[in-house]
């Protein structure tokens, strides 16, 4: 059953500025699947590896005979190779080469598609993409090495502009470079725009993100020590995403390669699919010299060659009524998806699913499409996709709120979805969700109509400062889309170890969210045991059962919700052993002592004991791939940001002052992770929104540098303050939802409706820098400018 | 390229080099001399996750020339744990959220630490770890954990 209740915030229950400390963490209401009651979180399992520098990442890992991988690269970014030349003045003979040629099995990265090679042959799409691969005991001998190859080229022209990917000279994929396609329609859109007042037709657009994890991409490849098969050690954050690609690049069955995850200084997106192609390039180097491989980008190669955020370019027509009622929508969506397909079809999927927001319209018609240009492809970044859409709309909502002549939230309250009403897709709101109250508790926060006269007074006599209020409401679908688990079929196992202590088994990574922890909470949980009790295995392909990948805001959810099911199972099944020998047991009577006691009797006499899980698709889920209806996400995390920024009239510099992020995101299965989760999607919302930008030039990123590409620091953002309220998923573990992408989603549209109200402008791209600000306002102004 | 012999102390302990001089420190406290917590992130000086103090200073050892490390004492994280600052510190961010990832944490720790010493009355924790870069946290559970770490070691009152 969905609970009834909304979890309202008692009016004075919190106080929230500078440090978050425990129990100051401010709650609407605990889920009652939480058992109603505070917690002290407990420090996070992994905690102490990683704070006294212990934790073994790739790059701290040594191997005996271990070589040095490097990757040579396109420095074009459209055309046939016509050369390769090695500078006879050096010694090659200390080096291992790998081409295309070596390749035994498939030169394909397969994901979704095939159409991107582990190396160029003969032909390049994008600028830096991976031609020739060297491996040498000195890594000075492979910077050598890097200026004594020659590669010629006979360029053709690259498509670097979305826009025009179709045209004929362009075409480099199917019959016009179009990656995929999503229509959504609810309604008759054009009846909706007949019974429409006002009708408001705007672009916006949004540009590259790079995930900048702070530590790089890295591989180890090795031959297996007993000599078949492959084995990778590395920073990832889908061990059988590796396992497919590089069985199907070496020609080998999954049983000969064991990929295993080394700690993760953070993936975001950037670790789910490229990690495919550093396992692959560090295997061939492998297999090759028949010696370890290690495969370490510096930050310039990452930056210069790993997927980034989608950019996109989005036009929404919305029809309203004088009354404040939204009659239409019309979206029309276009996703750059770089020169290869990587996962852009899901991206695409997402964004579109995303784009008509929380607000029930009647009429919708969704175009979604995704093309190729001639730069690195574009992948997986957490949100992968809404963000750019939900930008686009919630910009659109407050310009349509400033012609109704309404304020933001009163138009969106006039709007939102509520239970049993129907999205895009005809799929009916099962959560009953409040979003005006998540409004309300933000505005409120952010001290409300009082803090917007105080503004506007001080707005009017500074001579230079102009400050707001901005909002965006916005939900996210967690765990893949539609039928997505279900294809997944993830699988967990819980087992007594010889010692009598639970293992969990499981693919999903540890990336820094927290799943050791959250899966010892849920595991222990289920158990009535201590969460230092569980084990959660290390991800090795050679250990572990494939329970899907670690992205999506499926981890905690999804997979879980399948730990508290093994848990269950494995209770259940050592029930049973002891049934055998003594009596009749009960699994619901084996908790905490209990189970202890039984788990030392299994050691005692040598049990083998194993609870496995497997996903099973809650009945009410009804999705059709092929029309888009029915039900995109089994359930959605539901939110309302907002922040007050102060906009500098001479510098156009952008000063967030405040932040409120609220959230519906089920139970909260530990506080301090998930207000961390939350906090960090946030500063990288407010990045994307205000100074991270990708520049191009000819194809090929020109700043491959932190100091270049600018993401926010200790100083360039204020406090987070977090609030969540707890309406419980019945299929998540202990009621969660998925928490991971959300916040990802509402920073920059919230800030840029901000500035939009500050300065009357209307920003309708990010990153929104300085420059385009001041273009922006000097159009806006009298003759004579803005600046005096 | 000529190498030459460099000597100084790590985390209290005598060492003799023989490298580059222009090698990066970075590089000979994890190759050579086998200190993996200090981490590269950007190789340019410019994320804080290689942070070391050197003579009672916090700097990025990416871009600190070994040979400028002759005579110097040097501290890493690995010898925090043995200092009551460092210890305190490490047990704060473990408790409040402090480290997600991990990567950027050895370098966070060993600038917060020396914050934690150095800082004056009515300083700002986020002017004066800056210098160190962090993608998972949004940065306010690390203020959070430093703030912890001073309030356990009542140095924030003894100088106030």
């Amino acid at each position: 059953m969905l609970s009834s209740q909304i979890y309202r915030l008692p009016p004075q229950r919190v106080l929230l500025r500078g440090p978050l400390r425990f129990p100051d963490i401010p709650w609407y209401n605990r889920c009652p699947m939480n058992d109603g009651e505070l917690t002290p979180p407990i420090p996070r399992l992994d905690g102490h590896d990683k704070v006294t520098g212990r934790a073994q990442y790739v790059d701290d890992i040594q191997m005996p005979g271990m070589l040095h991988g490097a990757t040579i690269r396109s420095t074009i970014a459209r055309g046939r190779i016509t050369g390769i030349t090695f500078d006879p003045a050096l010694d090659w003979s200390g080096f291992t080469i790998v081409t295309a040629a070596d390749i035994p099995g498939k030169n394909e990265v397969l994901l979704l598609t095939k159409d991107q090679p582990f190396l160029a042959d003969g032909y390049v799409r994008h600028h830096s993409e991976p031609i020739l691969l060297l491996a040498h005991e000195d890594r000075e001998m492979l910077r050598r090495a890097a200026m004594a190859i020659t590669i010629s080229y006979a360029e053709e022209p690259p498509c670097l502009d979305v826009r025009q990917a179709l045209r004929p000279e362009f075409r480099q994929h199917g019959d016009d470079n179009t990656f995929h396609a999503i229509d959504i329609i609810k309604g008759d859109v054009d009846a909706g725009f007949e019974s429409a007042d006002l009708i408001l037709d705007e672009t916006y657009e949004t540009g590259a993100q790079e995930q900048a994890y702070i530590e790089p991409q890295g591989m180890i490849a090795r031959p297996a020590p007993d000599g078949g098969g492959v084995e990778i050690f590395g920073s990832l954050q889908c061990p059988y995403y590796v396992v497919k690609a590089v069985t199907h690049l070496l020609g080998i069955p999954a049983g000969e390669l064991r990929v295993v995850q080394t700690t993760t200084g953070g993936g975001f997106g950037g670790k789910e699919e490229y990690p495919s192609i550093v396992a692959g390039h560090a295997a061939l180097l492998a297999l090759k010299s028949r010696r370890p491989v290690k495969l370490v980008y510096d930050r310039h190669e990452d930056i210069l060659a790993t997927t980034k955020r989608h950019p996109s370019i989005t036009r929404v027509k919305a029809g309203v009524t004088l009354d404040g009622k939204l009659t239409a929508l019309e979206i029309d969506l276009l996703l750059d998806g770089g020169a290869y397909v990587t996962l852009t079809p899901v991206v695409l999927s997402r964004a579109s699913l995303h784009a008509s927001g929380p607000y029930a319209v009647p009429d919708i018609t969704i175009r979604a499409r995704a093309r190729l240009t001639n730069t690195p492809p574009h992948g997986a970044f957490r949100g992968f996709g809404a963000p750019q859409s939900i930008f686009a709309l919630e910009r659109h909502m407050d310009r349509l709120a400033v012609r109704l002549g309404l304020s933001p939230l009163e138009f969106r309250r006039r709007n939102y979805l509520k239970v049993g009403a129907t999205m895009a897709t005809g799929q009916i709101v099962r959560d009953d969700i409040d979003m005006h109250t998540l409004a309300t508790t933000v505005y409120d926060r952010l001290g409300g109509a009082e803090r917007e006269a105080e503004l506007a007074a001080a707005n009017a006599l500074s001579p230079s400062k102009r400050s707001a209020l901005g909002f965006a409401a916005f939900y996210h679908g967690a765990g893949f889309t539609g039928s997505g688990e279900e294809r997944l079929a993830s699988q967990v196992a819980a087992r007594l170890t010889d010692e009598g202590a639970v293992e969990i088994l499981s693919s999903n990574t540890e990336i820094g969210q927290g799943t050791i922890t959250i899966f010892s909470i849920i595991a222990a949980k289920a158990l009535g045991l201590d969460p230092s009790e569980i084990r959660v295995a290390p991800p090795d392909t050679a250990r572990v059962p494939d329970s899907g990948p670690t992205v999506a805001s499926r981890t905690a959810m999804v997979v879980g919700y399948l730990v508290q099911q093994a848990a269950l199972d494995l209770a259940a099944k050592l029930a049973g052993k002891l049934s055998d020998e003594l009596r009749t047991v009960s699994a619901e009577s084996l908790r905490g002592e209990a189970f202890r006691r039984a788990a030392g009797q299994a050691v005692e006499h040598g049990w083998k004991v194993l609870g496995r899980s497997r996903y099973e698709k809650p009945a009410f889920v009804q999705w059709d791939e092929t029309t888009y209806r029915g039900d995109a996400y089994a359930t959605y995390a539901w939110a309302v940001y907002g922040c007050e920024v102060e906009v500098d009239t001479r510098t156009f510099e952008v000063n967030v002052t405040r932040f409120v992020a609220n959230q519906d995101v089920g139970g909260v299965l530990h506080a301090t992770l998930a207000v961390g989760q939350i906090q960090g999607g946030v500063v990288q919302g407010l990045g994307w929104a205000l100074c991270e930008q990708v520049i191009y030039k000819d194809g090929a990123v020109r700043n491959t540098a932190l100091s270049t590409y600018v993401i926010p620091t200790f100083v360039d953002v204020p406090p987070i303050e977090v609030l969540f309220a707890e309406t419980p998923y019945e299929f998540g573990p202990m009621g969660a939802k998925g928490i991971g992408e959300l916040p990802m989603d509402g920073p920059a549209p919230a800030v840029l409706n901000a500035i939009a109200k500050a300065l009357g402008v209307e920003p309708e791209q990010v990153p929104c820098r300085p420059e385009y600000l001041m273009m922006l306002a000097d159009a806006a102004a009298p003759v004579g400018g803005t600046r005096g | 390229m000529a190498e030459a012999t460099i000597r100084f102390r790590v985390n209290g302990r005598d060492v003799a080099v023989t490298a580059p001089p222009f090698r990066r420190l970075l590089d000979v406290l994890r190759e050579d001399l086998g200190l993996t917590g200090s981490k590269e992130g950007c190789g340019e000086g410019e994320c804080g996750s290689c942070s070391v103090v050197i003579n009672g200073e916090l700097v990025n050892s990416c871009i600190v020339p070994v040979i400028q490390s002759e005579g110097a004492e040097i501290t890493t994280v690995e010898a925090l744990a043995e200092t009551p600052i460092g210890a305190a510190v490490q047990k704060a961010f473990m408790e409040h959220g402090g480290a997600q990832c991990g990567i950027c944490t050895p370098g966070m720790i060993v600038a917060a630490a020396w914050v934690a010493e150095h800082r004056a009355y009515g300083s700002d924790l986020r002017d004066m770890l800056a210098g160190n870069l962090c993608r998972c946290t949004g940065y306010d559970l690390i203020i959070a954990s430093v703030d912890a770490a001073i309030a356990s070691l009542d140095i924030g009152k003894s100088r106030e």
